[in-house]
């Protein structure tokens, strides 16, 4: 059984409408821990330590967040900043997330249509999330594709409803290890796409 | 034997309640039932403690329900009386009118003549005050549609009474020998040998003072009295407010529990509320333990024995009577049928004012002593009955009905039951306070300084005056269904005082504490406080990251500089709290934290210390690149 750690990420969640959700589902899953970063860390003072040993105790890394601006919230940027030690986390003697998987599971306003190269945001959401891809690469780390949930200014419930099941069923698919790592490559995006990856 | 003076009694009476109240409690009866059978126990039917003064003791003791009321009115907002006119005037008017009227049509039918039954049914349709609602309050059920109901219709009955004092002696089957009537309290007053428009013109006189003068001049007076700062001068003059409005009620022949009940609603927004309640309060409690009992000890068992189904077929036909009426009315008025029950159960019994009414009547010659004494023992029985059908109600009917009292239509109906408490409202509470309210949460405010709670209140704000170490004033201010309290006065012995009492009486409350010194801060941390804060700390720390900044150094860093070194006094705090009471070690541990944190901030300058905010620290990156 693997163990996963959700760094969860939003600075107004008593705005949000998907992720609040969402999160609601999978925080007390068995072999999950769910970290809410600027719940533990109001005033950004993030320590350090402690974070590296929940790095350590874990298997896979999952940042949740709402896409802002194209990228994640500010204080995961810090937290990026201040716990992804040279000579820890990269470097030469820095090894102490290899081998981990990594991803993003994101929410966007803009629909799919929208992230793409002929679309008003001219980029896909993997070439925006390009500094965290080559991160995990740096950091020796396995990067999935993302779990981009698009046009949440329009979801219905019933949207919604199937996002929380896939998402749970993803967390516990990839704590049994019951998920083809090889085939995921396949997918820009793992949404609607979990039970394809599942092993037989 | 019961003749054995004052102390005999008070230890007799008092002896009964303390053994049997909780023996009741415990079986699940309820404190009513229990005072009632300790009253059978020790009357002259039981043990013989006490004799037939009982009924002296009775006059003396229904001074608890015009108590009771004043303590009810003090919950009841004028706006929210209002809000309950249509119940007290719909619910009340047709439950006396219906139920006054089949039990005319049943007496007359079993002969007798129209006056006695129309007298009987008048009275017959009161409920008692004192039992259901004691009961509703004991079982916290006051809230709930069931419970508002059942006090509308008992507040009308309280002014119904008036009208029917005033309509009985001219049912007289006789002409009567006036002279009798003067043994009673209300022919007795002032207003006798006025004409009617006289007499209500003097009523609405002493209404209208009652309102005036708990207006304009009860709130400066007790604010005179509360500067004195002394406890029992407060309750002798709570005290007197009761009892002053009780005469002047009953001299104008009014209820004095209308009159008590009306000051209490003038002063329910008052500063004093929550002090007023909890001065009152044990007196109403004793005395209306005390009726209970005398309504135990009267209950005439040789009558009853004498004619023993006769008296049972009276109790059951008269509580189900008063029962199918005010179900029906509960119908009528769309009550859930869980709450309909219980308003019904609640006051299908008859009330004290029956037995003031029988004696008025007999008095009056408009019933016989043959008709009332058995209605009277009928009475005092089906009160007796009452908390034990409620508590059929509740273990029997209520799980059978299965919709459970629902809290959502009541929600605003709960006033004043805040979740915050907050005890001291000075410049440190004011603060915690009007950020609290910036956020949409109203905290109930106690505070000790007179002229502080004027000021506030003019400012329009919610605060209550009072010692908030004495936990019935932290009982008063909802401390039971509150989920925190932030203890903000200024003297340090206050503060450990009133942890003291939540830590005894509300163990369930989470505590927020201000500290004004390290040693205090020590003392609230061995008492296990959740959260303590030292009273300038934060605007120290703040002042030096500000002296840092002014002398060049740059603003983020100094920040969180400052909220290190916050952290490190609070653990600290934390530490020396264990071993503040072994000096030596307490010298040393402290000093050598000092050194610890001076050598800490130093390094952090210096750059030293590589142990921080390594991510934006490239030293180390240089090196490795240099060495490729």
């Amino acid at each position: 059984m693997k163990k996963i750690l959700i760094l969860f990420a939003h600075p107004a969640l008593e705005k949000s409408r998907v992720n609040k959700i969402l999160i609601s589902g999978i925080k007390d899953l068995d072999g999950v821990t769910f970290h809410d970063l600027y719940e533990s860390y109001p005033e950004f003072d993030i320590d350090v330590k402690y974070e590296q040993q929940l790095l350590i105790a874990n298997d896979i890394i999952i940042f949740q967040h709402p896409f802002f601006w194209y990228s994640i919230p500010a204080i995961m940027k810090e937290w990026m900043d201040l716990v992804l030690e040279h000579g820890w986390a990269y470097g030469s003697n820095g090894d102490a997330l290899n081998d981990k998987l990594f991803f993003n599971v994101v929410t966007t306003g803009g629909r799919e249509e929208a992230y793409q190269e002929e679309g008003y945001n001219r980029f896909t959401i993997n070439q925006f999330l390009a500094p965290i891809h080559q991160t995990a690469y740096l950091c020796k780390m396995k990067y999935l594709s993302p779990y981009a949930i698009h046009g949440t200014h329009k979801i219905t419930s019933e949207e919604i409803k199937f996002h929380i099941d896939e998402y749970k069923l993803l967390l516990t698919l990839l704590r049994d290890e019951k998920i083809d790592l090889v085939k995921s490559d396949r997918f820009k995006n793992l949404a609607t796409n979990v039970l394809k990856l599942k092993k037989d | 034997m019961h003749e054995g003076g004052f102390f005999f009694q008070a230890f007799v009476y008092l002896a009964a309640a303390v053994i049997s109240v909780p023996i009741a409690k415990r079986l699940g009866l309820g404190s009513v039932l229990g005072y009632l059978l300790a009253g059978i126990f020790i009357g002259p039917f039981g043990f013989h403690f006490v004799g037939q003064e009982g009924q002296d003791v009775m006059h003396f003791a229904e001074f608890g329900v015009v108590m009771m009321l004043f303590l009810i009115g003090l919950e009841l907002q004028p706006k929210l009386l209002w809000k309950l006119r249509f119940p007290i005037l719909g619910l009340g008017g047709f439950q006396v009118l219906l139920t006054s009227s089949i039990i005319l049509v049943v007496s007359i039918v079993v002969g007798l003549s129209w006056q006695t039954g129309l007298v009987v049914g008048m009275i017959l349709s009161l409920s008692s005050t004192a039992i259901v609602l004691q009961t509703l309050n004991e079982k916290g059920l006051m809230k709930t549609d069931g419970g508002q109901n059942s006090f509308s219709v008992l507040l009308f009955q309280d002014i119904a009474v008036i009208p029917m004092l005033a309509v009985i002696p001219l049912l007289a089957i006789e002409s009567v020998n006036s002279l009798t009537t003067s043994e009673n309290s209300h022919a007795d007053s002032w207003v006798s040998n006025l004409s009617v428009i006289e007499q209500t013109g003097v009523i609405l006189l002493a209404i209208a003072g009652i309102i005036l003068v708990g207006i304009y001049l009860i709130r400066p007076i007790f604010r005179i009295i509360a500067k004195t700062g002394l406890r029992e001068i407060f309750t002798a003059a709570a005290l007197l407010l009761v009892i002053g409005i009780a005469i002047l009620m009953t001299n104008v022949g009014l209820s004095p529990a209308l009159g008590t009940f009306l000051a209490g609603v003038v002063l329910a927004g008052s500063e004093y509320r929550h002090e007023l309640e909890s001065d009152i309060d044990p007196f109403k409690g004793l005395l209306l333990g005390l009726f209970f009992i005398a309504v135990g000890a009267s209950i005439d068992f040789n009558l009853i024995a004498a004619n023993p189904l006769f008296i049972l077929g009276l109790v059951i036909c008269l509580i189900v009577i008063k029962f199918l009426v005010l179900f029906i009315l509960g119908k009528f008025y769309k009550m859930g049928l869980d709450n309909n029950f219980l308003f019904s159960f609640a006051l299908a019994q008859g009330g004290e004012f029956a037995f003031v009414l029988f004696s008025f009547s007999v008095q009056n010659n408009v019933l016989s002593s043959e008709v009332a004494n058995p209605l009277i023992a009928v009475v005092a029985l089906s009160m007796a009955v009452t908390p034990l059908l409620m508590l059929i109600n509740e273990k029997i009917l209520q799980p059978k009905i299965g919709t459970k009292e629902s809290d959502q239509k009541s929600a605003d109906e709960i006033d004043e039951e805040n979740s915050v408490i907050i005890a001291g409202f000075g410049r440190f509470g004011s603060v915690v306070g009007r950020f609290l309210r910036a956020n949409g949460i109203t905290p109930t405010v106690l505070d000790i300084d007179a002229d502080n709670v004027d000021l506030l209140r003019r400012l329009g704000l919610k605060v209550f005056y009072g010692d908030a170490s004495r936990h019935d004033l932290l009982h008063s201010a909802g401390a039971e269904k509150a989920k925190l309290i932030i203890v903000a006065v200024d003297e340090s012995q206050k503060t450990i005082e009133i942890v003291e009492t939540i830590k005894k009486h509300f163990p369930h409350l989470r505590i927020l504490a201000r500290a004004n010194s390290w040693r205090n801060a020590y003392q609230l941390l061995e008492m296990n406080v959740e959260k303590v804060y030292l009273e300038t700390f934060d605007t120290s720390i703040r002042l030096g990251v500000d002296a840092l900044r002014a002398l060049g150094l740059r603003a983020y860093q100094t920040y969180r500089n400052a909220k290190q070194f916050r952290k490190h006094d609070y653990e600290t705090l934390e530490y020396l709290a264990t071993v503040h009471k072994d000096k030596k070690e307490f010298i040393r541990s402290a000093k050598q934290r000092i050194q610890d944190l001076e050598q800490l901030i130093l390094s952090e300058v210096k750059r030293e210390d590589n142990s921080r905010d390594l991510g934006w620290d490239t030293s180390s990156l240089i090196k490795e690149f240099s060495k490729k």
